[in-house]
């Protein structure tokens, strides 16, 4: 049973995906049903990992270093089942925009197998164990998510799919290039055996540079961002969510499985400040060039660009030096829990805002005036999402800044406490705009709406509720990621 | 003596093409050093004794990469696109350069790792090919070959989503006037049957020689393209049922043969017992998929035609 557990989050979206090609009529009906199964499959995992710890199936029979080995810990599994979650939501969501409806359109093609070998890179790069293997899942994931970005095929969205393209495939060409390298040193492109038989000699220090250099850039760390905001926001909405929800999310897993798990000796003091500082400044950029977009597309996606920012704060809380102390399970579970925030709240905010394009024919922000009358539901998703990346109590988002600022004080690193505070507040001044003029009194007349079924607008809500939820029922997960956790299991610093 | 002579040379050969195809005033001139470098890139690997290597620099890096270029430098023009003009690029320089410092000094100091060729040789007899390279691609590191061939169906699939909406189900690529008596209708006669007997011995070798799908996929596609280009094959509609089936067939028959394998206990899993054949049935199914996957790139994405 384990085999299929870990084969077919896989399997399924590819063979999907296929099927999607050639029968393109029944592409958007499959698709929701690979969400829903693939969803259920990862439920299942979650709960045999829980069960009996981590599970791990050898590809073809064969061990590394001669093949390849799917391993699901806590981590990955529960990157899994965020993934499948929100996949299971977005794909309904994109059938009034994608779906056949008699005559097979251009985008209505390209849509459903891009999506699901989106779906199928993404669960690929969570569980795979091998390095060259992780560089293939995430040239599917992003030659996917580039041409999604294209979708709409308008010269401005072209534009940005082509420099989000040279910007990932330059990240991939030096992720490449690292692999090769620690490969010709030690034999293995096997993460777990690479972990036994790395020494800090400086040829894998190099591999290790080039590698993190290039997820980097793919997970938009400043100063890699800029191509972002525009592929993010030009991208139609369902694969906005996807795109600024998950994509960065499998790069920056890999990076968290390179820096603790198979070089934690190598994590310097200079490097886990570099990597932080990054971050923070990440943060603080993204959040000023969100408060200054007209549109809300673009809010969203510079917002993204400051929430990767807090990934980063994980090197100087819970790597390096610090990795033994026992504030560093807090940070390291903490970056989790906002990554999984993250992907929920932003996944809902994006479809929120999809809706609110289609209902007013543009996403300036003055067209929000009052659309809380006539859109309830997706406004009070978009509102629940903006608590989670506010970091407000009782969300996801709060957990994570709650157990982050414990550690930055624990530690005694109170300037990354400073980070998170400031973040919170940029972040509550970029979100209220459209807050204040969806939920104001006066607007446009309901009647010169797009009516946008009732249906739909429960989408975004699902997901915003399970940002919130997130926060709610913490221990559970909390608990969860601590299996299979590199390093010293110490009980840290539980909220 | 010769040897080390043939390798120097190669080396600045190499070094020259690499160097114009960067500085060269021009796209076309640039690609064409670009193929030229290829080619002398594939010469090296064959020097290395990485045939296999060489055989896919030789098709998919110097020969369809080109092909694919020269024919985005064919659309800039008929755009109306007007070249950049050239201008040295300081900080990009500089980070190759010492890119290239940091892999040489780096491949110098690393230690003496012996690779996994023993391994390879152990486990060679029940792998189900005698070829080690096609050992590795179909069944040791199957998923690796498994994704990369989707990668292509993806990466055809978001060409034809830069297509014109009212484009839509028409035929791929501008349509081809060939002069009956012309030199481009000769040689679209007399190359395409010697090219399908190479494309198809290449697959066919695979298993025990250098070769297989990629290879013999590529060189089926150039087989395929100049027969069009002379105006005896028409590309079929993007919305083509058998176009699509061909596109996929490959892939499908690899993943159901690995979640075949899955239920029985070991995704992708070959039994020693069916390997062989297996092997050489994903490979002539993936040729086809590879082979019509790549023609197409080449053709770009559907046009309107009056």
């Amino acid at each position: 049973m384990t085999t299929l557990l870990l084969a077919l989050p896989v399997a399924l979206p590819l063979l999907a995906a296929l099927i999607a090609v050639a029968a393109a009529r029944i592409a958007a009906d499959l698709a929701m049903a690979t969400g829903l199964l693939v969803l259920g499959l990862a439920v299942w995992l979650v709960a045999e990992v829980a069960h009996a710890g981590p599970v791990s199936i050898a590809l073809g029979g064969w061990e590394a270093p001669l093949g390849i080995v799917l391993h699901a810990d806590g981590l990955g599994a529960s990157f899994l089942l965020v993934t499948a979650l929100i996949m299971a939501a977005v794909l309904p969501a994109a059938r009034q925009g994608f779906a056949d409806r008699g005559a097979e359109t251009r985008a209505g093609f390209a849509f459903w197998p891009l999506a699901l070998l989106l779906f199928a890179g993404m669960n690929t790069a969570f569980l795979s164990r091998d390095l060259f293997n992780l560089f293939v899942a995430l040239e599917l994931l992003t030659l996917s998510a580039v041409a999604l970005v294209a979708i709409e095929g308008k010269a401005e969205t072209i534009t940005a799919a082509l420099r989000y393209m040279i910007f990932a495939l330059l990240g991939s060409v030096l992720f490449l290039l690292g692999a090769a390298l620690a490969y010709s040193a030690y034999a293995t492109l096997d993460m777990t055996r690479l972990a036994g038989v790395a020494a800090g000699d400086w040829p894998m220090a190099a591999a290790v540079a080039l590698m993190t250099l290039g997820l980097a850039i793919k997970t938009a760390l400043f100063p890699f961002h800029a191509w972002l905001p525009p592929a993010h926001s030009g991208a139609p909405a369902p694969a906005s969510a996807m795109l600024s929800a998950l994509v960065p999310k499998a790069s920056f897993v890999i990076m968290l499985r390179l820096w603790f798990e198979v070089v934690p000796d190598l994590a310097s003091p200079l490097l886990v400040l570099v990597l932080g500082s990054l971050g923070a400044v990440a943060v603080v950029w993204g959040s000023l060039l969100a408060i200054g977009q007209a549109r809300l597309k673009l809010i969203i996606a510079y917002s993204t660009v400051a929430q990767l920012g807090y990934l980063f704060l994980v090197f100087p809380l819970a790597g390096g030096v610090g990795a033994a102390q026992p504030w560093a399970a807090g940070a390291w579970t903490a970056v989790s829990f906002h990554a999984f925030s993250h992907a929920l709240a932003k996944a809902a905010m994006f479809l929120a805002a999809g809706l609110f394009l289609r209902a007013v024919g543009h996403d300036r922000l003055e067209g929000l005036r009052g659309l809380a009358r006539a859109m309830p539901i997706a406004c009070f998703a978009f509102g629940l999402s903006a608590i989670a990346l506010m970091g407000l109590p009782p969300s996801g988002g709060f957990t994570a800044k709650y157990l982050l600022l414990t550690s930055a004080f624990a530690s005694g690193q109170w300037i990354w406490g400073v980070v998170l505070v400031a973040g919170g507040l940029l972040a509550a001044v970029y979100l209220f705009r459209p807050l204040n003029l969806m939920f104001s009194k006066e607007g446009a007349d309901p009647a010169t709406l797009r009516p946008v079924p009732r249906g739909e607008q429960a989408l975004p809500l699902l997901l915003a509720l399970a940002a919130i939820l997130l926060g709610i029922a913490s221990s559970g997960p909390f608990d969860f990621l601590q299996i299979g956790r590199p390093g010293d299991a110490a009980a840290g610093l539980a909220p | 003596m010769t040897g080390l002579v043939f390798d120097l040379l190669l080396c600045a050969l190499l070094l020259a093409a690499g160097l114009a195809a960067v500085v060269a005033r021009g796209l076309f001139a640039g690609v064409v050093f670009f193929i030229a470098y290829g080619v002398f890139v594939a010469l090296g690997w064959l020097r290395l004794d990485a045939i296999d290597v060489a055989l896919a620099e030789a098709a998919i890096g110097a020969g369809l990469t080109g092909v694919l270029l020269l024919g985005a430098i064919g659309q800039l023009s008929r755009a109306g696109a007007e070249a950049p003009a050239p201008r040295p690029n300081i900080p990009l320089a500089l980070a190759c350069g010492g890119l290239s410092l940091l892999l040489g000094a780096a491949f110098l100091a690393l230690p003496d790792a012996p690779g996994l060729q023993a391994e390879v040789a152990a486990a060679l007899p029940i792998s189900g090919a005698e070829n080690p390279v096609t050992a590795v691609l179909l069944n040791f590191r199957a998923i690796d070959t498994l994704l990369e061939s989707i990668v292509l169906t993806a990466v055809l699939v978001g060409v034809w989503a830069l297509a014109r909406d009212d484009a839509w189900g028409c035929r791929p690529g501008l349509p081809q006037r060939v002069r009956p008596d012309g030199v481009l209708a000769g040689f679209g006669r007399l190359l395409p049957p010697l090219g399908l007997m190479v494309g198809v011995y290449l697959v066919w070798a695979g298993t025990k020689q250098p070769g297989g799908a990629f290879q013999g996929g590529t060189v089926l596609a150039a087989v395929w393209l100049l027969a069009a280009m002379a105006g005896a094959v028409t590309a079929p509609r993007v919305t083509d049922l058998l176009l699509r089936a061909a596109l996929v067939a490959g892939p499908i028959l690899f993943l159901a043969v690995g979640i075949a394998g899955a239920l029985g206990g070991s995704f992708l899993g070959l039994a020693p017992a069916v390997a062989g054949p297996l092997i050489l049935a994903i490979e002539v199914a993936l040729t086809l998929s590879i082979a019509s996957t790549l023609a197409l790139l080449v053709l770009g994405p559907p046009e309107a035609r009056a």
